[in-house]
């Protein structure tokens, strides 16, 4: 508050947007609060008690006195200083002497992660792979939202079609996962392809709302289609991966493999398929972060972010956009077949309820939190979308509005997002 | 090098161009000029390809190329600029010269991922040829800056050697000197006729700027209200009673 100027407001807007304020929330509080259902059959509306009618005008009456004098409370409270998240920018430096210091942060990064899961719990590492299928997510979107420029609320498409294509092909053939995880990618990629020939022509809001509709075709279809998907009841018994020949069941599910723990002659513990499935999830996310960083210094990158910047440009230097864009549409959904594959072999069970609407805005609030297009700010994004709500779990029934606090505060504070990082540029040495 | 005849634009009621024919031989410079609005920018956009022209023919070295892709039409080496100057704006002076050499780079996904030597060497090559163009039009010093944090003047500087990179045969520049001071205009100019004797382009130009204009064009054409008007050398149109009219309005 004490970044506005002091006489943002005259006294009539005040009074308007006082009386606006306390009227939204009278109508709130009286809708929730103020009115009862009683009865199990035939409900009938009923007054709520004396006290909570007083409670209701109480905060109507505080909120309206608020917004009356609110620039006198923020003068008054100064002395406080606005909290800052502190401010970390590489953009005085060099592009190699940046690309050496991520360099050696990326490494210190793999070295505590891969030694961190042998001293935490086992829920905790579980969280952790969690958070590592949608670190995959968030940077798979981010080609298509961050660099292309195209608002995608679909996302979570691709992740259902990669989750499902494991989980039915080794159904119904009996396939490894390790032979599965390309060929969810590449289906993955060919619904890509597909969504993405009818939506070139179209940008902004039109997109975002065709998009949306195509991740719930996909989900609705999941539900309905019994037969092949078993609808709503989802699939069960999905194996989880195996290292080469060894399992990391009490016993060998398939002939000629061997549990983990007969072959080193320990004792069974299901932590170690724990630690070997983040493993998994750590290497598969070192895959993806150093696919992404190559495409944004190779052509197709480049185009992408041209064509972001002005599509008219790209066109008058020969640019085929339509290409441009279909290989951001179907390399950013490649990204969600490999995670979905994945997460359908963590969890053993999918059904269409994991591949709702929420995932998808969950995934698009994780690459607009990180910063669009950088890397290191959406792996920190996805950490605190996936762990805040979890560490938040004995708030109960406010979880959700702590969440959405949260997201309110951080608009105020970093609009740009986390770690607004200066993108990867293609510089002229010896300048 | 390229005929245009008898083009025509309309929009819905609008005939916004209508007949209007020239031609641009090797290694030429014609101007079009007009009074605002007379339909320049139109005849431009229907050259290249950003509007499908509702009439007549615009042929590039015998092929004609009316209704073809906008993409297309700049592969076949006919690249444009633009009345207000269109960067990437947030990407460096340099980067901007390797987006318009797509073509010329190798674009395969593994190509790139695995940096094969085929990679490397189109890569590098782009690279110095965004070089060479930069110290021509001066920038190399900025070349690690932001396009968008570019002076006016030195943004359309790297419009023309964005275009130049694509390496055209007939340049298409709408109104390069709106904006610069007269130092800049003739630094313009002698890019513009250094540009057609270096490297054997012909250059298509729309320009207000009258000096500009007389002291490099090979051939003028004037447009008025959609209709061509006059078409002839800088001292036909100079003399031309109809021209005069147009542009001073009747006595």
């Amino acid at each position: 508050m004490s970044g506005l100027p002091s006489n943002a407001y005259t006294p009539d807007s005040k009074l308007t947007s006082a009386l606006i304020a306390s009227g939204v929330t009278f109508a709130l509080a009286f809708a929730i609060m103020g009115m009862k259902l009683q009865g199990g059959l035939s409900p009938t509306l009923e007054a709520a008690s004396t006290q909570t009618y007083v409670l209701i005008f109480t905060a109507t009456a505080l909120v309206f006195l608020f917004q009356m004098t609110r620039e006198k409370i923020s003068a008054f409270f100064s002395f406080i200083p606005w909290p800052r998240l502190p401010r970390y920018s590489t953009a005085h430096l060099s592009q190699s002497k940046r690309d050496q210091r991520e360099k050696v942060v990326t490494l210190l990064f793999v070295i505590a992660a891969l030694i961190w899961p042998f001293i935490v719990s086992r829920g905790t590492v579980d969280l952790a792979t969690l958070v590592l299928i949608y670190v995959m997510l968030g940077l798979g979107l981010n080609i298509v939202v961050g660099l292309a420029g195209l608002l995608d609320l679909g996302y979570v498409a691709f992740y259902a079609v990669g989750a499902y294509s494991y989980a039915l092909l080794n159904q119904y053939f009996g396939l490894s996962f390790w032979v599965c995880l390309p060929i969810a990618g590449l289906l993955a990629a060919s619904f890509g392809f597909i969504l993405g020939f009818p939506v070139l022509r179209l940008r902004g809001d039109y997109l975002a709302i065709v998009t949306l509709g195509f991740g719930e075709i996909i989900r609705i279809l999941l539900n309905n289609w019994t037969q092949l998907t078993g609808g709503p009841n989802g699939i069960g018994g999905i194996p989880k991966p195996a290292l080469f020949n060894l399992e990391f069941g009490r016993r060998a599910k398939e002939a000629g493999n061997q549990p983990f723990h007969e072959f080193f002659g320990i004792d069974y513990d299901t932590g170690y398929k724990v630690i070997f499935l983040y493993i998994l999830a750590i290497l598969l996310v070192l895959a993806t972060l150093f696919v992404i960083r190559r495409l944004t210094r190779m052509p197709i990158g480049r185009a992408w972010e041209a064509l972001r910047e002005d599509e008219i440009a790209c066109r008058s230097l020969g640019l085929n956009r339509t290409i441009i864009k279909l290989s951001a549409f179907t390399l950013g959904a490649s990204f969600a077949g490999f995670a979905g594959a994945f997460f359908s072999a963590r969890q053993g069970f999918i059904s269409p309820e994991s591949f709702s609407f929420i995932e998808s805005a969950i995934i698009l609030a994780i690459v607009v939190l990180g910063g669009m297009g950088s890397q290191l700010g959406i792996i920190l994004a996805a950490v605190a979308m996936t762990v805040l709500p979890e560490l938040a779990r004995e708030f109960a029934e406010y979880r959700m509005l702590m969440f959405g606090l949260m997201m309110v505060l951080m608009m105020i504070w970093r609009p740009q997002g986390l770690l607004p990082m200066k993108r990867p540029q293609m510089e002229l040495e010896n300048v | 090098m390229l005929q245009v005849e008898n083009l025509k634009m309309q929009f819905g009621g609008l005939l916004a161009v209508d007949g209007v024919a020239f031609d641009v031989g090797d290694k030429q410079i014609v101007s079009v000029i007009g009074p605002n609005g007379a339909g320049k920018t139109t005849v431009f956009n229907c050259i290249s390809g950003f509007y499908a022209p509702t009439g007549g023919s615009i042929k590039f070295q015998g092929e004609p190329i009316h209704g073809q892709a906008d993409y297309r039409i700049s592969r076949l080496g006919m690249v444009r600029t633009f009345q207000h100057v269109r960067l990437f704006n947030s990407m460096t002076v340099v980067e901007n010269l390797l987006v318009a050499q797509h073509r010329h780079v190798n674009t395969n996904f593994f190509a790139g991922l695995f940096k094969t030597p085929d990679y490397r060497r189109r890569e590098k090559e782009a690279m110095e040829r965004a070089v060479y163009w930069l110290k021509k039009v001066n920038l190399l010093e900025h070349a690690n800056r932001e396009a968008g944090n570019l002076a006016y003047g030195q943004q359309r500087r790297l419009e023309i050697a964005r275009c130049m990179v694509t390496e055209p045969k007939l340049l298409m520049l709408d109104e390069p000197a709106a904006g610069l001071n007269p130092k800049e205009t003739k630094e313009l100019d002698e890019l513009i006729l250094s540009l057609k004797e270096d490297y054997n382009i012909s250059v298509l130009l729309i320009e207000h700027d009258m000096s500009l204009v007389m002291g490099i064009s090979n051939s003028i054409v004037v447009i008025n209200q959609g209709r061509p008007l006059a078409l002839g050398t800088p001292d036909e149109i100079r003399n031309n009673a109809a021209v005069i009219k147009a542009y001073l309005g009747e006595a």
